[in-house]
């Protein structure tokens, strides 16, 4: 593990696109700038789209792994 | 120009049925969870998904399409003649099954992706010459939408970066 301090974790599996990136949005909202926010997802679509997510926002994707079947990523807001 | 450098979405939504409601209200929410400025213009029949009662009972036909209903996992040889889609009832039966495929996946509802928009300030434009045509009064329209004509849209997709037709 790395030693990133996650603030929160928002827990998407189960849910298609768009829930996911919006409900990171909206966390990455309320989170202080610099937070890493752990998302746990298991929409196929979660892997390109947190790329353009990141490419498009400007938060930064710290982190992403995938363990039986769940994708896991570190988003870090943008300061 | 979209303000703040910020890109900006232009979409015109010209269908009512529940399935291609979903698209333009996807791509609307997801722009606005990705920093962008989005409006969509409601016209036609899709106007109806701005209509506080219709936008709850939006329906879909397997008539005249041929990918519905889609083949079944267990019997993939058995397709239904799309000739059945013209009984009484079929269009609720099909309706009733996407909303089901729709709520397996947890999808939201049309109302909540509705909802989801205008949290993510997505301007809702409500097509003038519709409401002239199909008699639609502004107090039918939920209360986020703005009558407008092409013109105000056409202003508002001048300054868009990404525009589609749904």
């Amino acid at each position: 593990m790395s030693g990133v301090e996650i603030a929160s974790t928002l827990d998407c599996t189960g849910l298609v696109c768009p829930l996911p990136v919006i409900k990171l949005s909206k966390a990455i909202k309320v989170a202080a700038p610099g937070a890493v926010i752990e998302l746990l997802a298991t929409d196929p679509g979660a892997v390109a789209d947190l790329e353009a997510f990141e490419r498009r926002t400007g938060h930064r994707v710290l982190e992403r792994s995938e363990a039986s079947g769940i994708f896991r990523f570190l988003v870090q807001r943008a300061s | 120009m979209a303000s703040e450098g910020r890109k900006r979405l232009a979409l015109v939504a010209s269908k009512g049925t529940l399935d291609q409601a979903y698209p333009p209200l996807i791509m609307a929410s997801t722009a606005g969870a990705m920093g962008w400025e989005a409006g969509i213009f409601f016209t036609f029949y899709g106007l109806n998904i701005l209509h506080r009662e219709r936008l709850r009972h939006l329906q879909v036909s397997p008539i005249g399409n041929p990918a519905m209903p889609p083949p079944l996992h267990a019997l993939p040889m058995v397709k239904v003649p799309n000739l059945l889609g013209t009984l009484p009832g079929m269009t609720a039966m099909a309706t009733t099954m996407m909303k089901g495929w729709m709520s397996k996946a947890k999808m939201p509802s049309v109302e909540e992706m509705l909802q989801m928009c205008i949290e993510a300030d997505v301007r809702l434009f409500a097509c003038a010459t519709t409401m002239g045509v199909m008699g639609i009064r502004q107090e039918e329209l939920i209360p986020q939408a703005q009558c407008a004509g092409a013109t105000t849209f056409l202003d508002y997709a001048a300054g868009a970066d990404v525009s589609l037709f749904v």
